[in-house]
């Protein structure tokens, strides 16, 4: 059905297998399957409304699907608590009462426990992942005085102190700056020699193909799933995006008009 | 400056005045903690419809005891808590929006309460008691009860304190963090229950949600932290509960309106002096 790397490292990662998934009564995704391979970053494409949200909310566990399975190294995603889902900044509400190490530690509810405190080695964990993305000195200010893309790094600080291993990212780089996009980049090819493995849905399909080891192009089903390269044809394009997308000089360069739906905007003081 | 001691000493000479303070600073430290969460995760509604949905189960304990309050508190703690687990599971289960599926089964109870109370001779005045509260007639024992319920409910609000709050700001990630969000969730609803059943006899079913609401509101203003504003939530609600019963005493108000118009002042010179500042 699509392009389909055979070679299987050990345990994949993430195994789906004919997922259909459907939502508010619709069908959002018809038979799915692919599996990741260990510290792969992978980019999902597709049209608004393909059902990547839906997809990364089936692998996480948050949605059932009506057929079709998923599979985290060999197991149903019930039983992990080691993936780490970054959600679109549009569906947080920030003027929650907690400061950004708050919402970092959450990320710790689980493997803390019922009637448990965090500890000190708790605090310092949530301290490295504030480090690491470079958000030390900000720990303690409340979250809706962060720019855009300091709210990102801080989910991505919450899921490095949660220790996924797989971290589903939703749309992370609509509505940033140029820079901030470049920072979250870049620290995601620092997972890289960690061995997370990152699935990004995205619109842009220059940083898909930049970034990424592979495309995922979804509509519904998967157009296409491969290196980028052996993605990004017209013909994948146009079925992935349909009327949507407009040949350019009828080369391979494409453009399309779909962009974030959200009203995205950032809020720094 | 002895007779504003003595001002305020007076109403204390009386052992119902006392109760009475007792009762509305433990009822509004209770409401004040579990109404942080009402206000953070937009439930007014809901507690307004619980604590008028109760009615109708007061109203049968009040006939099947002939009058007797004291046993009231079991019959709205078990009213409060069906109701509050049966629009849970209305709510999720309609295809009607949640806030109409709400209305509809709020009015309707309340309305079966009314017509219940109606039969009796002192209708008025029996009815007024239940939905405005009269916290200068708590009794003893009604005090001890106030006591166990309210702080077996913090102790809960302390012992899940991080899986509410993880809850109610991301319920997705609870939910990949594979905490009980179900359970959890029909926790708080049964939470916010006792809450109400425990509240009844100090501000009553209609002032309920401002117990709930306000204090918590006021305190959202003024901190970034969710601990501090249960505290601060707590604070504000105890002293409007003070200073209600001094206004009710000396100007012969009635005790629910005058704590709930208390807490509403604080709330209005916070929000004045919030835009003030912010300027």
């Amino acid at each position: 059905m699509y392009p389909h790397s055979d070679h299987l490292h050990d345990q994949p990662v993430l195994a789906v297998s004919h997922l259909t998934v459907r939502y508010n009564g619709r069908v959002a995704l018809e038979d799915v399957t692919f599996h990741l391979h260990e510290g792969e970053q992978v980019a999902i494409v597709g049209p608004n409304g393909a059902g990547k949200s839906t997809l990364i909310k089936t692998i996480a566990g948050v949605l059932q699907p009506q057929s079709g399975e998923v599979n985290i190294f060999g197991s149903r995603p019930r039983g992990h608590v080691c993936i780490g889902y970054i959600p679109q900044r549009s569906q947080v509400d920030w003027n929650f009462p907690v400061s950004v190490a708050d919402v970092v530690m959450m990320g710790r509810s689980a493997k803390l426990g019922p009637f448990n405190w965090p500890h000190r080695k708790d605090w310092d964990i949530v301290h490295r992942a504030l480090e690491t993305v470079e958000l030390a000195n900000l720990s303690k200010r409340q979250i809706s005085q962060l720019s855009g893309g300091q709210q990102q790094r801080m989910f991505i600080a919450r899921a490095l102190a949660q220790e996924a291993e797989l971290m589903l990212m939703d749309e992370p780089l609509t509505g940033l700056d140029a820079p901030s996009q470049e920072g979250i980049l870049n620290l995601l090819e620092r997972f890289k020699k960690d061995k997370v493995t990152v699935m990004v849905a995205t619109h842009d399909l220059d940083q898909a193909a930049s970034h990424f080891d592979r495309i995922m192009l979804l509509n519904h089903q998967i157009i296409a799933f491969d290196e980028p390269q052996n993605v990004l044809h017209t013909d994948n394009l146009l079925r992935a995006y349909g009327g949507r997308l407009k040949p350019v000089d009828g080369q391979n360069i494409l453009s399309t008009d779909d962009c974030c739906d959200e009203g995205e905007h950032d809020h720094i003081h | 400056m002895t007779t504003f001691i003595d001002w305020l000493a007076a109403p204390l000479s009386y052992e119902f005045m006392q109760r009475g303070m007792i009762a509305a600073v433990l009822v509004g430290i209770v409401c004040a903690v579990i109404g942080s969460y009402v206000v953070l995760r937009g439930m007014a509604f809901f507690g307004d419809a619980l604590a008028h949905t109760i009615l109708p189960g007061i109203a049968l304990g009040y006939l099947v005891s002939g009058g007797a309050r004291d046993t009231l508190f079991w019959w709205a703690l078990g009213t409060a808590v069906i109701a509050a687990l049966g629009i849970g599971l209305i709510s999720k289960n309609s295809e009607i929006k949640e806030d109409t599926s709400i209305g509809i089964v709020f009015a309707g109870m309340f309305a079966l309460g009314v017509a219940l109370i109606s039969t009796v001779r002192s209708y008025a005045v029996d009815l007024s008691h239940f939905l405005f509260g009269d916290v200068l007639s708590v009794s003893t024992q009604s005090l001890w009860l106030i006591l166990i319920f309210g702080g077996i409910v913090l102790l809960i609000v302390f012992a899940f304190y991080k899986e509410f709050m993880t809850l109610s700001f991301d319920p997705i990630l609870a939910a990949t963090l594979r905490l009980p969000v179900g359970f959890l969730n029909n926790l708080l609803l049964a939470l916010i229950a006792v809450t109400v059943a425990v509240s009844l006899q100090t501000v009553g079913v209609a002032l309920m949600v401002a117990m709930l609401v306000t204090p918590a509101a006021t305190a959202y203003l003024l901190t970034h932290r969710l601990s501090t504003m249960m505290m601060l939530a707590a604070a504000f609600a105890s002293l409007a509960g003070i200073i209600g019963l001094y206004l009710s005493f000396y100007l012969s108000i009635a005790s629910g309106a005058a704590i709930v118009l208390t807490a509403t002042v604080f709330f209005l010179l916070v929000f004045v002096w919030k835009k003030m500042a912010g300027r």
